[in-house]
Parts: C-alpha cells; sequence; structure tokens
C-alpha cells in the first residue's frame, strides 16, 4: 500500500507544479539574494573579492550613524506605537465606544493609505511655511519646534503604524473568553488587577508580534523618511542615496548595505519568534468579552482620547483631500478652489494612473493564483520541498522594500535575465512582496475545508488537477478573496521597490506622487493621493462586504 | 467561615424577558445544593447571580445575614468553578492555584503550606510546574477545583463542571468533588443538567423549569415522591397512566385496580387522576390478572431488559416518548420477545399518583 502510493503518487499533477513553483522561486527569490550578497562582496575596479564596502561602512561616521538612526527612531516609533494601540485596543473591547465601526474603518484606512502622504501632509501643517507654524508665529509670535528630523519621523510614522498594535491586540482581546476574567473575579482580584494580571499577560505575545509588525514597517519605511528626515539620515534612505549616485557605475556599496539590513532583520524577527514560542499559548473563545458601559467621567476621558488619536492618524487624509480641490498657479497654491490638479494629472501623469491598475491588476492574478497553489502545497502536500517553498515565502515579509527593489534590480539587469525598465520587474516586486497576505488567508481557509471533500471528488473519477479547480480552489474562494484585496491594496500604494525599479514609462501613481512632492508640486501629489485613497476605501469596503465585517488579518 | 444562603424572591430579566419570576430558596451551611433542570431552566443565571456576575433586578440574596446584592463578585468571597475551568493559560498549575492567594492577606509561608496542601488533595501536586495546555481534561479540572477551593471561600460554586469530560472521567470526578466538599466542608452550589449526575453527588437537589423551582429534596426523596409529573418524568421514567381515585382504590382499567392503602393524601379529591408508574415498579403478574400489554420492543441492558409496551385497554396520557418496563435479569425467567403478551401488576407502596394538572396527591410531599 505504502510502496504503491510512493510510486504512483510522484508525477502527479502536484508533483509538476511542486516542480514549477521550486523553479520560480529559484530564479525570482534565491538567485536575486544570491546576487546581492555575492556583488557586495565583489570588488568593482578589480572585480575580486573584497570586504572593504562592509569595511567602509562601520569606518565612516556618516554610514554606520545611518545605522544608529534607524534602530533609535525605530524603537521609540515601536514603544509608542505600542503604548498607543494596546490601551486603545482594550478600551474598545472592553467599554461601549459610541461609532466603534467607523473608528475601526478610520484606522484602517490610515494605515494603509500611501505610506509617506502623512509626511508630507505634516509637512503642510508644521512644516516651516506650513498652515500651523505661520498661524502660530503670526498670532502667538511664537515659534513652533521644528517638526523635520527625528521628531517628524516618530510623529508620522507612530500615528501610521500604531493601527497594526490597535488590530492585533483587538483580535486578541476577542479570543479572551469570559470566563478568565469571571475566574479572576471570582478569586477576589479587582478590575483594574485584573487588567495586569490576567489580560496584560494574556495578550503580551500578541503585543509582541505587532511590536515586530511596527518594527519591521518603521524600519523599512523610506518614503516618510526621504521627506521628513532631512538631516537625519536612515538607512532606507541611505541605500537609496547611494544607489541612485552609484548607478551606472558600481552599486556594490549599496549591496553590502542592503545585505546589512536583510541580516538584521532576519535577526530581529527571529529572535522575535523565539520570544514569542516560548510565551505563546492558544486560546479560543467560547463567550468573547462583551463590552460594557463606563461611568460618564472615565467614559468621557476614554472617547476624548480615542477620538483625539483617530483625528490625529486621519488629519493626513483630509489634508490630501481638501489641498487636491485648491487652486494652483504653477505649483504655488493661490486662493480658492478648483479641479486644475485634477486636470493636470490626468493629462499628465495618465500613465501613471493606469499603470497602477494595470500592474496592480496583473500583480493581483499571479498572486492569487501562485497563493493558491502554494498555501495547497504546504497544508496538503507537506514535504520538504514545500515546506522551504513555504518558509521562504514570508522572507519578502522582512526584507524592506527599497531592498528588494535593489536585488531585483542588481539580479536582472545584465544577462542571463534583463528585465530592469520594463513593467514585469515591477509587477515581480509586486508579487514577490504582497504575496503572504494572500498566502496566509488561502492557507487558512484551506485548513477548514476537510479533505475528504476532494478525496470524494477523486474517488468519482475526477484527476487531481481538475478536482483543484473544480472543487477546492472553489470552496476557497472566500477566503482567497479576502487576502487578495489586503494584497492589492498594499500593492497599489507600494513605494519602496517601485521607486528604485521604475522608469520614465513605468511609474505608477505612488512613484509619481513622491516625485510631484519632491518638486514641490503639492497640488498634483495630493489629487494622485486622493484617487489612490479613495481607490482603497471602496478597496476595503469590498473586503469588509466579502468577509461580512470580519477582522482585517495582517 | 462557610455560610448558609438565603435566595428570597429574586427575579432576573433581560430587557423583556423574564428568566426567574420569583424565585426563593434556603442553602444550608456546609451542604451540597444541586440546581438540576433541562437546558435554559434558568440554573446557570441563579447561579451567576449568587456569583455576582448576574445582576439581580429584583428580591435579596444573603449569606448568613448579609445582604449581597450590592457586593460586586471580586468581595463575595466565593470559588467558583467554571464550565470551561477557565484555567489561566499564561500561568502554571501553581500559579493559577495560587492567584486568588495573592489578594487575601496570607504570609508567604502559609500560602505555600495552603498550596501545597490542596494540590495533595487533588492530587495534582506533580503536575504543579506545568502549563495549563499540557493537561487533560480531568488535571484540568482538579486545578480549577483546588484553584476555587484554595482561598477558603465562603461558598463554592460550580457551573456544569464535568460536562466537557468523557463519560468515564465524568464518574471519577465527580466521587472526586463529592470526597473533597465533605472533606473541606464548604456550602456547595452545583449547577448540571445530567439527572444521574446529580442524584449521586447531593445533600439536596433543586429542579427547576422555566425559572421556577418545582421541588427541593434529597435524591431519594425527589425520586421517590416527586412532586409533580415534570419531575417525575425529567428525573428517572415515568409511565404516565389516566387513572381514577375513589374509595381507597386507584382504577387503571376496567379490570385492574389497586390498593394505595393510606400513601395517598386524605384530602385527595376523588374523580380522575394521573398515575405515573416507573418501570421498575412493574411486576409479572403469575395469575394473567392486571394489565394486559403487547410487547414492541425489548432491549437487552445486561443487568435488565427494557421493554416498550404498548397496552390493550389502560388508557395513557398524550405525548410519552416510550411506554416502559424493565425487568431485572437476576430474577426473570425468560425476555419475552416483541410481540407477545404480558400481564402486569403495580407496585402500590412505590407508584406515584397526580392530580390531573399534575401536582403530586402523595402523602408527605412539600413542593
Amino acid at each position: 500500500m505504502k510502496l504503491a502510493k510512493l510510486s504512483s503518487s510522484p508525477r502527479d499533477f502536484w508533483f509538476w507544479t511542486t516542480l514549477c513553483i521550486a523553479a520560480l522561486f529559484i530564479v525570482f527569490l534565491v538567485y536575486p539574494l544570491f546576487s546581492l550578497f555575492t556583488s557586495s562582496f565583489v570588488d568593482p575596479e578589480s572585480g575580486g573579492f573584497t570586504l572593504a564596502h562592509y569595511a567602509q561602512f562601520f569606518k565612516k561616521r556618516y554610514y554606520y550613524r545611518a545605522l544608529l538612526n534607524s534602530m533609535s527612531v525605530t524603537a521609540c516609533v515601536t514603544v509608542l506605537a505600542v503604548l498607543i494601540g494596546a490601551p486603545m485596543a482594550y478600551l474598545t473591547s472592553a467599554f461601549q465606544i459610541r461609532g466603534k465601526r467607523v473608528i475601526d474603518v478610520l484606522i484602517i484606512v490610515s494605515m494603509l493609505s500611501p505610506p509617506f502622504i502623512g509626511a508630507y501632509s505634516w509637512i503642510l501643517l508644521g512644516g516651516r511655511s506650513g498652515v500651523i507654524t505661520t498661524f502660530v508665529s503670526e498670532y502667538f509670535g511664537m515659534q513652533m519646534p521644528t517638526i523635520y528630523g527625528f521628531t517628524g519621523i516618530l510623529l508620522v510614522l507612530t500615528l501610521k503604524l500604531y493601527p497594526f498594535v490597535y488590530l492585533y491586540v483587538s483580535g486578541a482581546l476577542k479570543s479572551i473568553d469570559v470566563s478568565l476574567s469571571e475566574a479572576a473575579e471570582s478569586l477576589g482580584c479587582d478590575p483594574i488587577k485584573k487588567v495586569f494580571t490576567i489580560i496584560l499577560p494574556l495578550v503580551t505575545p500578541t503585543v509582541l508580534a505587532g511590536g515586530l509588525l511596527v518594527f519591521m514597517n518603521a524600519l523599512a519605511d523610506f518614503g516618510t523618511p526621504m521627506l521628513i528626515g532631512e538631516g537625519f539620515v536612515v538607512m532606507p534612505v541611505l541605500i537609496y542615496s547611494e544607489f541612485v549616485s552609484e548607478m551606472g557605475g558600481q552599486a556594490n556599496f549599496a549591496a553590502a548595505l542592503a545585505a546589512l539590513m536583510v541580516i538584521l532583520t532576519c535577526l530581529i524577527f527571529l529572535g522575535q519568534k523565539y520570544v514569542v514560542n516560548k510565551k505563546s499559548f492558544t486560546m479560543s473563545a467560547l463567550r468573547p468579552m462583551k463590552p460594557t458601559t463606563l461611568t460618564p467621567v472615565p467614559s468621557a476621558l476614554a472617547h476624548v482620547f480615542i477620538y483625539g488619536l483617530v483625528f490625529l492618524s486621519i488629519i493626513p487624509q483630509l489634508t490630501v483631500i481638501y489641498t487636491s480641490f485648491m487652486k494652483v498657479n504653477g505649483v504655488v497654491f493661490t486662493s480658492g478652489y478648483s479641479l486644475d490638479s485634477y486636470r493636470i494629472i490626468f493629462d499628465k501623469l495618465g500613465t501613471a494612473i493606469t499603470n497602477t491598475y494595470l500592474y496592480g491588476l496583473a500583480a493581483i492574478l499571479i498572486i492569487v493564483l501562485l497563493g493558491m497553489l502554494i498555501a495547497y502545497l504546504a497544508t496538503r502536500r507537506r514535504n520538504l520541498i514545500t515546506s522551504v517553498i513555504d518558509t521562504f515565502t514570508m522572507f519578502p515579509y522582512i526584507i524592506p522594500g527599497s531592498v528588494l527593489g535593489i536585488t531585483l534590480l542588481l539580479a536582472f539587469n545584465k544577462p542571463p535575465i534583463v528585465l530592469s525598465g520594463t513593467a514585469m520587474i515591477i509587477i515581480l516586486a509586486f508579487v514577490v512582496r504582497r504575496l503572504p497576505y494572500t498566502l496566509r488567508s488561502s492557507a487558512a481557509i484551506l485548513y477548514q475545508i476537510s479533505p475528504s471533500v476532494e478525496e470524494a471528488s477523486i474517488s468519482l473519477g475526477c484527476s487531481p488537477m481538475k478536482t483543484f479547480f473544480k472543487v477546492t480552489a472553489i470552496m476557497m474562494l472566500p477566503g482567497v478573496m479576502a487576502g487578495a484585496i489586503l494584497s492589492w491594496i498594499t500593492v497599489i500604494n507600494e513605494l519602496s521597490a517601485s521607486v528604485i525599479l521604475y522608469t520614465g514609462g513605468t511609474r505608477t501613481m505612488s512613484v509619481s506622487i513622491y516625485t510631484e512632492v519632491i518638486r514641490a508640486s503639492y497640488g498634483t501629489a495630493a489629487a494622485l493621493s486622493s484617487i489612490l485613497t479613495l481607490t482603497t476605501i471602496v478597496s476595503l469596503m469590498i473586503f469588509f462586504k466579502l468577509t461580512g465585517g470580519k477582522e482585517l488579518a495582517l | 467561615m462557610s455560610v448558609s444562603i438565603h435566595v428570597e424572591n429574586v427575579v432576573k430579566q433581560y430587557g423583556p424577558v423574564t428568566i426567574i419570576p420569583d424565585l426563593s430558596v434556603d442553602i444550608r451551611n456546609g451542604e451540597f445544593f444541586t440546581l438540576l433542570g433541562p437546558s435554559g431552566c434558568g440554573k446557570t443565571t441563579l447561579l451567576r447571580m449568587i456569583a455576582g456576575f448576574n445582576s439581580i433586578e429584583a428580591g435579596t440574596i444573603r449569606f448568613d445575614e448579609q445582604v449581597i446584592n450590592a457586593i460586586p463578585a471580586h468581595k463575595r468571597n466565593i470559588g467558583m468553578v467554571f464550565q470551561n475551568y477557565a484555567i489561566f493559560p499564561h500561568l502554571t498549575v501553581r500559579k493559577n492555584v495560587e492567584y486568588g492567594l495573592q489578594f487575601r492577606e496570607v504570609s508567604k509561608a502559609e500560602m505555600a503550606t495552603r498550596v501545597d496542601d490542596i494540590l495533595k488533595t487533588v492530587r495534582i501536586d506533580e503536575y504543579q510546574d506545568r502549563l495549563p495546555e499540557r493537561l487533560s481534561g480531568g488535571q484540568q479540572q482538579r486545578v480549577a477545583l483546588a484553584r476555587a477551593i484554595v482561598v477558603h471561600p465562603s461558598v463554592l460554586l460550580m457551573d456544569e463542571p464535568l460536562s466537557n469530560l468523557d463519560a468515564k472521567l465524568r464518574v471519577e470526578m465527580r466521587g472526586a468533588i463529592r470526597d473533597i466538599q465533605k472533606k473541606v466542608g464548604i456550602t456547595t452550589v452545583y449547577v448540571t443538567h445530567d439527572q444521574e449526575e446529580a442524584l449521586c453527588i447531593s445533600d439536596r437537589i433543586a429542579v427547576m423549569r422555566e425559572g421556577v423551582i418545582q421541588q427541593v429534596g434529597g435524591p431519594q426523596a425527589i425520586y421517590a415522591r416527586p412532586a409533580n409529573t415534570f419531575v417525575a418524568t425529567f428525573i428517572g421514567h415515568s409511565n404516565l397512566f389516566n387513572a381514577t381515585w375513589s374509595g381507597g382504590e386507584l382504577r387503571f382499567a376496567p379490570g385492574y385496580a389497586c390498593n394505595l392503602g393510606d400513601h395517598m393524601r386524605s384530602d385527595a379529591r376523588e374523580g380522575r387522576v394521573v398515575a405515573g408508574v416507573r418501570p421498575e415498579e412493574f411486576h409479572l403478574s403469575d395469575s394473567g390478572t392486571g394489565l394486559a400489554a403487547r410487547i414492541v420492543k425489548t432491549t437487552f441492558l445486561g443487568r435488565y431488559v427494557n421493554y416498550e409496551l404498548a397496552f390493550a385497554d389502560a388508557t395513557l396520557r398524550p405525548d410519552q416518548a416510550a411506554i416502559e418496563f424493565s425487568q431485572d435479569v437476576g430474577t426473570a425467567k425468560r425476555v419475552f420477545e416483541p410481540g407477545e403478551t404480558i400481564h402486569l401488576e403495580v407496585n402500590p407502596a412505590k407508584i406515584n399518583v397526580f392530580s390531573e394538572d399534575g401536582i403530586s396527591l402523595m402523602r408527605g410531599v412539600a413542593p
């Protein structure tokens, strides 16, 4: 029986699928990463082996300071995001907060909107000639503290990233059965001690996971420090500027920087995994916590805290939408409102809009197909190769986008495969970066589908391949679509990889917003951002419709 | 330490729905008291009102003389065992058991001895440093029990604590719970829908239905003399017949009557009544007298044989699941086959008679 299985199964549809996917991975992920590492050891003049690039990094203060800057601002962002996100999640889960649904949607919108509009909106408000700065100095004669540098990055990234912690912890709080809380009370624990002895320890692994996500995103973020950081240089900005300035000649130093980032993020990721594995436990709630009513004063305080934060986090979107309708003269805002900015972008930057949707759709189709197949292989045909593939697909999760951009460019700008400057390479970057969302949700739904359904189909004479497309794939669809929409939203907002990979003809909306902001053409940038934000909101609404208002699983 | 519990005219409402209309019951100090009833009868609601997790809309609950209506749960000094155990997953077994002691003025040394003692009593001391995830259902149950008892609560409240265990473990654990309760001597309120569990574990049982207590009494009293037809059919099985009561005689059918002597209440009105006969309260009549019954189905269960019956002349109350007679295999001459006709007589000392609206007419039955 066993022998028969061994000899008959290897040559079926799934055998060939495994082979194809493994090949794709070797070509598009393993090979580029390998070239990144090798080129970081190459001397550009002699072509021989050298450690000079690494030595240069650690010798010059200008370079290693970028790493220290990155670490310090990222650590601060993470701590702040946890301190804001976790209490907020507890308040909205444990107590009745008015408009919780709207709060959730606003928080998600602020989290998923283009990464750097926060930076440029805050510049418009609190920058040198910003609205608030001017107002304060005119009416109060006071000097606002500068928003550029460390403070600005901290402000913008915290407001953008605390939603990760908020959403994660909210989810975890829902999995705590109310009987645990009641058991604590029955043993004589008062409600405040209960939070610290029971609730907090129970959500600690989740807080750590959310914190890691914040950390990785803050560390990898390119747009925000580029716009608002000014003299405060962080790693992704350094990598970008070194890479861009050295393009044409040699990029080996940038490769070394990128390799350092990869090693660093891997170490942090593994460290977090180790800690979480030691502390984790499974919970499932038959009766989840029900929000109770607070007495008036604490309730008012909670509402002020939550509304204030949500307002702060949604300010960039409001600013962008408002300024997109302002009258412009050239690139300068004048009084009055108009649709000029929209007219200009449709005239000049129409391709950026179509590119975004075209590349996005192409990427999503590939993501869905790959996501379903890999999820299937990893859950149903588990073997050495499929588990390696499964692990590898999570890798892009922790590689900063700019590093991925450089990795792909270094690998594919020379034979045997030349893709640089094509739409292909941008779509490739999208697929590699955003596949994990779809992959995870596909795997999650597969665990809920009994394998016997497939076996029934096969026993009735349907081949494994046909069974997959006729039965399994269709049953997986709801879960897959939910993940695909998240992939889609993050694809259209992608900047840090595409800003390295784009050329004149392949620019996307994100890239155009970035270049417009750099040219100080804020009106057109705002109009583009508004279109992107609108697309994001519509996609989110479809997501909620599809999942029946289920949690966002990131 | 341990207290008596006095529930007086309490009312529980969820919005417009009344779960408990008006309920009073006294639970004695140190007794094992069980709330028994079908799901939705309000037994868990009442337990949670005693615990302090459900509000009390009207009436009072007292521990001894102290009214506890307004005391929050964490100040009531209760011990509660939850249906899903509610073991804190992030704490080891020992830390779980210690948890409640940190809110009481207990010295470190005393805490250690008390925890050691209780872990030994419930026989989980060898697992004390494990995380609960790695414990079996029965072991988790013991942790939950230890955690509730170690704080020396005034009352121990248990909400269907055995319903998540398999049948064999359930029997073992109910023995353990009973032993530990007797050893500690603490007033215990126990909620279950399993009548067998209630009968074997309790000092007294309150049978509930739709938020109303139907009967309070010891297990034997409730089984032998149910207060109404609901209790008679919910606890054990009772076959209900239409009968007439006149002149000290209970007549089932024109050809069969029995003399109930002074088992009936003296003020029972003559006329139409309902007779409740348990399957073991029938016996075969050798002489061919008694009620003629045809055997519909025979189920051999080892110690006894269960027959499903159809009666030729006696009239049965409508809507009964099955009419049963059980024959003790130890004394049976032979097992009957379906289709055979037998003649049955009832044991007049055991059977119960109810009025037409289902209230017991037996002597000495307190509702």
